[in-house]
């Protein structure tokens, strides 16, 4: 597949960023936000807010799946970590989490038994391999992940492999950006919509932004150049009062999204209520297993019997992060007593959490104390 | 969310198929494309593709970034 | 002789005299190693030397383009070279599984005197150790060497100031992802192996024409090119900007890293060098490393500055900064 070169890449990145600067009106401060990790992260490494006008703040967003996982599923999924039986299977990027006592990556160094996976499809072999134990699954992640997760399940139901089990804490996209925008405090003039989720979910759930709420809205890819090209669609909009779902990423986004995986998220799962870490419970925002699939939910069939630990206050405000109220470098924690090294919060352990990615793309300065 | 790569698809054997990148192949599962055919460009994630990549929509986002690139060329060169 | 190791290999007597008769020494053969006292006796020129070790556990200890023992030997060698020593000799020390395969062994040791005989030294002592069954993987070893460093050379962090140039020499992530691409079912392009050479050939051959005018050498194994050079900014409180168009990486490795999730420029390492050298050699430098077949891809990839001290910047396609910190976790693969 062709690709742009480096010094295309370059000369379109002026293009755009001299397009940019018409659109602006200068002095007005702009704040937009993205909602998917992957984003945060790619802003920091194209060094996108070094080149744009200063007035134009990118706001990290809920868009992190381990860092809005709440506290008390680090808590269950340590408890059946810790059970004798039970293989604990999990993206990578949950190993180093911390429970309200410790992370599984610390379980793991204890005794406990934890396989870091990259496709959910290589449990059914995990599963086979050990017939005489639990394989649980943890199954968190926005909508992408869902179709993947979903398809694994649907796997597990038309194998023999009947010793493996999900423990779900899915949260969905589309309500989380409605409660952003009802929250008193806090400004947001524009989003940066994550390109994968909206490979699975098209451009329809987010209609309500341009319609309700008359705020612009772009799914872009993850490249710079792609990234600009949204926030040049955010401020076209602004300036012509047009406001529509702008997708910039028509490679991959359909207006439809893809419909075989919707058809197959909605015959797993039913929608529910769900916790957010720091947001509460949004309406409508998460998802669980439906029958017959639920012979499958860990917490259906072999419920906890010992009580969880009590969340202990640490100070963490991963919550006021998620939300886009604070940087991550006004939390007093930050840097001091949270770092990459001794995280506190998830926002600071997820390699997308946005504590993480402000810390590692230059400590207090969000990658911004270069001369 | 999410790291998805767009890769191509080399060869078929009922709902798997193996995806290639520069050399490096590994098994996925077609279950979300059941369209997909060999030869095709798939969005990758965890293992799954999600997406066939609309060839020719790539192209005309491609040209879309060169136009824009040759007119802020042709601006600078105009200048000096 | 059995085909497996035993424990009573390792305990010194007969059994032990027997392994090293029959597989070591054909493999090391010198006049040093070949008295089997219990250390060499070399004599010594006045001056500076430079003294280092390293252990190897990797698993798995074969991998595309090599194995353990080619680690050992080129990774002491190399960072005696990265010292500006010429080195000289090495000691072994093998730790060996209960059960390890002979012919595994027989090829690793036949791979470390390939190596020795290209960086031109000598293996001249040792030692064999052997353990049960599941305490280690396989095998460990300890290699330590020492060179003489000549005096028109001075490779110290010290010696880096503003204005000048960083050079690697040549592709960054090949031996990472030799080992580890292959875990979580991926398979890799058959041109993706360990770039793990012994380097010191190369070193000299630029030392030699320039001495002085190289500040540092430095090899960036684990933790990557970003962490080394943070380490060197914050050694010689200089800042050190790089540019990401510069920074060489095969398409095959990118392609692994970009399905993976992993970042090159904090890949491991095991056939690379860091230059920092004055701006007035950097074209002869380059030349010479373009000369070898170890640095056939060397190019330079930023300058050192004076403002930004202690920190490494990387100026992105799109002409934004991003500020490099040295590795925290280990990368592992993520949906994020």
């Amino acid at each position: 597949m062709k690709t742009l070169t480096s010094q295309e890449k370059a000369n379109t990145a002026k293009a755009l960023l001299a397009r940019i600067r018409e659109l602006y009106t200068p002095g007005e401060h702009l704040r937009f936000m993205e909602v998917c990790g992957t984003h945060t992260v790619a802003i920091f490494r194209e060094g996108i807010r070094q080149v744009l006008p200063p007035e134009i703040e990118l706001v990290s967003g809920p868009g992190c799946p381990v860092c809005v996982t709440d506290q008390i599923y680090m808590d269950k999924a340590l408890a059946y970590a810790k059970q004798e039986d039970v293989i604990i299977a999990t993206f990578g990027d949950m190993l180093k989490v911390p429970g309200t006592e410790h992370s599984l990556a610390e379980a793991q160094a204890a005794g406990a038994h934890i396989h870091v996976i990259y496709s959910p499809l290589e449990i059914l072999e995990l599963g086979k391999q050990n017939p005489d134990k639990k394989i649980i699954f943890l199954a968190i992640g926005f909508e992408t992940t869902i179709a993947a997760i979903a398809g694994t399940v649907k796997a597990v139901h038309l194998s023999s492999v009947r010793n493996i089990f999900f423990l779900v804490s899915h949260k969905l996209v589309p309500p989380a950006l409605r409660v952003l925008l009802e929250q008193k405090e806090g400004q947001i003039d524009g989003f940066i919509l994550p390109g994968h989720v909206s490979v699975i979910i098209g451009e329809e759930p987010y209609r309500y932004l341009a319609d309700a709420y008359k705020i612009p809205a772009c799914i872009t890819g993850f490249e710079g150049v792609e990234i600009l090209s949204g926030i040049v669609n955010l401020l076209e909009q602004r300036k012509t009062n047009h406001y529509q779902i702008g997708n910039q990423y028509t490679s991959v986004v359909m207006k439809t999204g893809n419909p075989v995986a919707l058809q197959l998220i909605d015959e797993i799962y039913e929608v529910c209520d769900d916790t957010w870490r720091g947001m509460g419970v949004l309406p409508k925002s998460g998802l669980r297993l439906k029958a017959p699939y639920d012979q499958y939910d860990v917490e259906k069939v072999y419920p906890l019997t010992t009580p969880l630990p009590v969340e202990k206050p640490t100070g963490c405000q991963c919550g006021r992060v998620l939300q886009g109220l604070i940087r991550p470098d006004e939390c007093p924690l930050f840097g001091k007593v949270c770092t990459t090294n001794h995280p506190v919060g998830a926002c600071m352990v997820s390699v997308e959490g946005s504590c993480a990615a402000w810390y590692k793309y230059g400590r207090a300065s969000g990658g911004l104390a270069w001369k | 969310m999410c790291l998805a790569v767009p890769a191509q698809l080399i060869s078929i054997n009922d709902t798997i198929g193996t995806i290639e990148l520069t050399g490096a192949t590994r098994d996925c599962s077609l279950l979300l494309v059941p369209e997909a055919k060999v030869g095709d460009w798939v969005l990758v994630h965890a293992g799954f593709a999600v997406q066939i990549v609309d060839e020719e929509e790539a192209k005309a986002t491609l040209e879309a970034f060169r136009e824009l690139e040759e007119l802020e060329d042709a601006y600078f060169s105009g200048k000096s | 002789m059995s085909e497996k190791v035993k424990l009573v290999h390792g305990n010194g007597g007969r059994f032990s005299h027997e392994l090293l008769e029959t597989y070591i020494l054909p493999h090391f053969k010198n006049e040093w190693l070949g008295v089997l006292h219990d250390g060499a006796q070399f004599p010594v020129q006045a001056g500076r030397m430079a003294f280092t070790t390293d252990s190897y556990v990797v698993t798995p200890y074969e991998f595309p383009g090599g194995n353990i023992g080619k680690l050992a030997i080129c990774g002491t060698v190399n960072d005696l070279a990265m010292n500006g020593a010429i080195p000289q000799y090495i000691s072994c020390a093998l730790i060996l599984e209960e059960g390890f395969e002979l012919k595994q062994l027989e090829a690793i040791l036949s791979t470390m005197e390939a190596m020795a005989a290209e960086a031109q030294v000598q293996i001249v002592t040792g030692d064999t150790k052997v353990v049960e069954k599941g305490s280690i993987d396989g095998i460990f070893i300890n290699t330590a060497g020492i060179g003489m460093i000549p005096d028109t050379v001075d490779s110290h962090p010290k010696n880096i100031k503003p204005g000048m140039k960083v050079i690697v020499t040549g592709t960054l992530g090949d031996h990472a992802i030799a080992v580890m691409g292959t875990r979580y079912g991926l398979s890799l392009a058959a041109s993706i192996q360990t770039d793990c050479a012994p380097l010191n050939g190369m070193i000299q051959a630029v030392l030699e024409k320039v001495g002085k005018k190289v500040a540092v050498l430095r090899d960036p194994t684990r933790g990557g090119l970003g962490t080394t050079l943070c380490e060197l900014a914050q050694q010689s409180q200089t800042g050190i900007l790089i540019e990401e168009e510069q920074i060489p990486v095969t398409a095959e490795v990118k392609s692994v890293c970009s399905i993976l999730g992993y970042d090159a420029i904090y890949l491991a390492n095991e056939g690379k060098a860091i230059l920092i050298v004055e701006a007035d050699v950097e074209e002869e430098v380059l030349s010479i490393l373009h000369t070898f077949k170890y640095g056939k891809a060397a190019t330079t990839i930023g300058t050192v500055i004076s403002q930004n001290k202690g920190k490494v910047g990387l100026r992105t396609t799109i002409g934004g900064i991003r500020i490099i910190e040295p590795l925290g976790e280990d990368q592992v693969p993520r949906i994020c």
